[in-house]
């Protein structure tokens, strides 16, 4: 606490500032009357019932949630896998290539992932829609969920599962009843990651859709080109108030995860 | 066996997802531009056997590239981007490294709170970021609206559809990508370290500069790399608040693609921005790895 100064204390408050105000601004104008951003007419909740009735939003809603679904569980199962062969497996033919193309999707331009992967589907003849945006997505977020994933494999004990494989265990066996247990937390929050980037993507969603589907940040995009909408701010603060509710659970819950954790290995120190 | 077929699934699904699209890009990117449809040419036909490949082989050629640098337009571009991503990540890092230090002399029971504060921005989506600041700087927008009212101006300032929208929608949405790396290196610093220095007489910006700022620099260079990679092919910000006065080449590519209709000079400037990118990915990856090493 010593060197914590007035210096410190104006920087944070700055900062913070700076990274909530424009939401903040985002949330208040969302209950304003006027059409008009800066002009506040009093007090509404008209947008969010406009929001509602858009049949247009409702269906990029559903397209985004069904999208988002499906590609974070692929990518899930995807990325633990490939998370698995790179810290277990060993050596094997093209293992510098399997890496590399692990970790080159994290640092490539949104827009040269999208048309690489729309002139994929073009080639093969594919109809442009839902699917291939799940594929898409899947493609990239598998690599962020292996990250995260592998980099919880490497820190646990090994001997755990070579135990499990000497009482008789299968490998597989093993896998499901001591190593998944263990990498759960990595897992979900893989999951919970794949699915925001799914939720959040504009770009590579707009090169791989087709007409038959629109995602909501392709409209929100479309409908905010031309200037602010006060229908957009209603649907933005719908989408923070999710986002904060759902992180604040997350990390209440993990610490609690941490509390019990900590709670069992006293418990067990104790009887042993 | 079961080996095998573990590798086999998540290796063929980015072969084929990954690896082929970008070798399309590569092929179409050293074809031309052709009234058709897929509108390029040539086209691959097997049916033809060796002389359909050989064919194909031969007409490719590098044409679009030598466009790409008789045109104006491209290399004005790339640079643009070049400038507009160093300059900002050097914003973000004035801005986010007091933040950071901020963070890691704060109480210990603030901490996680203050973490989370961070990480909060990061998880809400990045589009809605980027267009709440449409409101603020617009013409008629907050920004300018207060600055009237308190008398600073008397004419709103034109900062929407400007380069200065671009770097500010940069230095917002990157933020928690340079404060995050900057505060795990801060966080392990020593502080009796400080104290030592202190005590052999160093001023309190000297102890900073010559103990903090070394021992955070593997953070420092990772946020920056975390920064100067998206930002240098970012297509959102300068869509939405850079106008068209704003130079960015993944505008430039978008366009090309969705409004030009060029595939085959998209897929070239695209294979162009990836050349410029391998350079800062190669350092960013040696900094991880150095930073790997001295912990150990």
């Amino acid at each position: 606490m010593k060197r914590f100064s007035w210096f410190n204390a104006t920087s944070l408050s700055l900062g913070f500032a700076f990274l909530y105000l424009p939401m903040i601004l985002l949330v208040v104008y969302s209950f304003n009357e006027s059409r008009l951003v800066t002009v506040w007419a009093g007090f509404s909740t008209k947008w969010y019932g406009e929001l509602f009735r858009d049949q247009e939003f409702l269906d990029a809603a559903w397209v985004t949630l069904k999208v988002g679904v499906f590609s974070s569980t692929l990518a899930t199962v995807l990325g633990t896998m490939a998370a698995y062969v790179l810290v277990r497996a060993g050596r094997f033919h093209g293992r510098t290539l399997f890496s590399g193309m692990i970790y080159a999707p994290l640092v490539m331009p949104e827009v040269i992932t999208g048309l690489s992967l729309l002139l994929l589907f073009i080639g093969i003849g594919l109809d442009r829609g839902v699917l291939t945006i799940v594929l898409a997505h899947t493609t990239f977020s598998m690599c962020y969920v292996s990250v995260v994933v592998s980099s919880r494999l490497t820190s646990f004990d090994r001997s755990l599962e070579e135990a499990a494989l000497d009482l008789g265990c299968s490998a597989f066996a093993a896998f499901r009843l001591v190593t998944l247990p263990i990498i759960a937390p990595a897992v979900i929050s893989g999951w919970l990651l794949a699915f925001t980037l799914s939720l959040d993507d504009l770009v590579i969603a707009s090169f791989t859709t087709g007409p038959s589907a629109t995602t909501l940040p392709i409209k929100i995009f479309s409908a905010v080109r031309l200037g602010v909408s006060p229908q957009i701010n209603a649907l933005s603060t719908l989408l923070i108030g999710i986002v904060t509710i759902g992180v604040i659970t997350a990390s209440v819950l993990t610490k609690r995860a941490a509390v019990a954790q900590v709670r069992d290995e006293q418990k067990a120190v104790r009887a042993a | 066996m079961r080996k095998a077929v573990l590798i086999a699934i998540p290796y063929l699904w980015l072969v084929a997802l990954f690896l082929v699209p970008f070798l399309i890009v590569l092929k179409i990117s050293l074809s031309d531009i052709a009234l058709a449809r897929p509108p390029y040419m040539p086209q691959l036909d097997l049916t033809q056997g060796w002389a359909g490949l050989t064919a194909f082989f031969s007409e490719l050629d590098l044409d679009n590239f030598a466009f790409l640098a008789t045109d104006d337009l491209y290399w004005k571009s790339y640079l643009s981007s070049l400038r507009i991503a160093a300059l900002s990540t050097l914003i973000t890092l004035a801005v986010g490294y007091p933040i950071a230090y901020g963070m890691a002399r704060a109480d210990h029971a603030w901490r996680p709170t203050l973490l989370m504060l961070v990480i909060l921005p990061f998880w809400t989506s990045f589009l809605i970021r980027v267009y709440s600041w449409m409101g603020i700087l617009s013409n008629e927008g907050t920004l300018n609206t207060v600055l009237q009212w308190l008398g600073v101006i008397n004419e709103p300032l034109q900062i929407m559809n400007t380069p200065t929208a671009v770097y500010i929608g940069i230095v917002y949405t990157y933020l928690p990508f340079m404060v995050l790396p900057i505060y795990s290196a801060l966080e392990k610093l020593d502080d009796s370290l400080l104290e030592a220095a202190e005590d052999l007489g160093c001023s309190r910006f000297t102890a900073f500069w010559l103990v903090t700022w070394p021992l955070s620099r593997s953070g420092i260079v990772a946020g920056c790399f975390l920064v100067f990679i998206p930002a240098l092919g970012e297509f959102v910000i300068p869509s939405l608040l850079g106008g068209s006065s704003t130079l960015m080449i993944g505008k430039v590519l978008w366009e090309e693609f969705f409004n030009n209709r060029d595939w085959p000079v998209a897929s070239a400037v695209a294979v162009i921005l990836l050349l410029i990118l391998i350079i800062p990915i190669v350092l960013f990856q040696r900094n991880e790895q150095k930073a790997r090493e001295a912990e150990g």
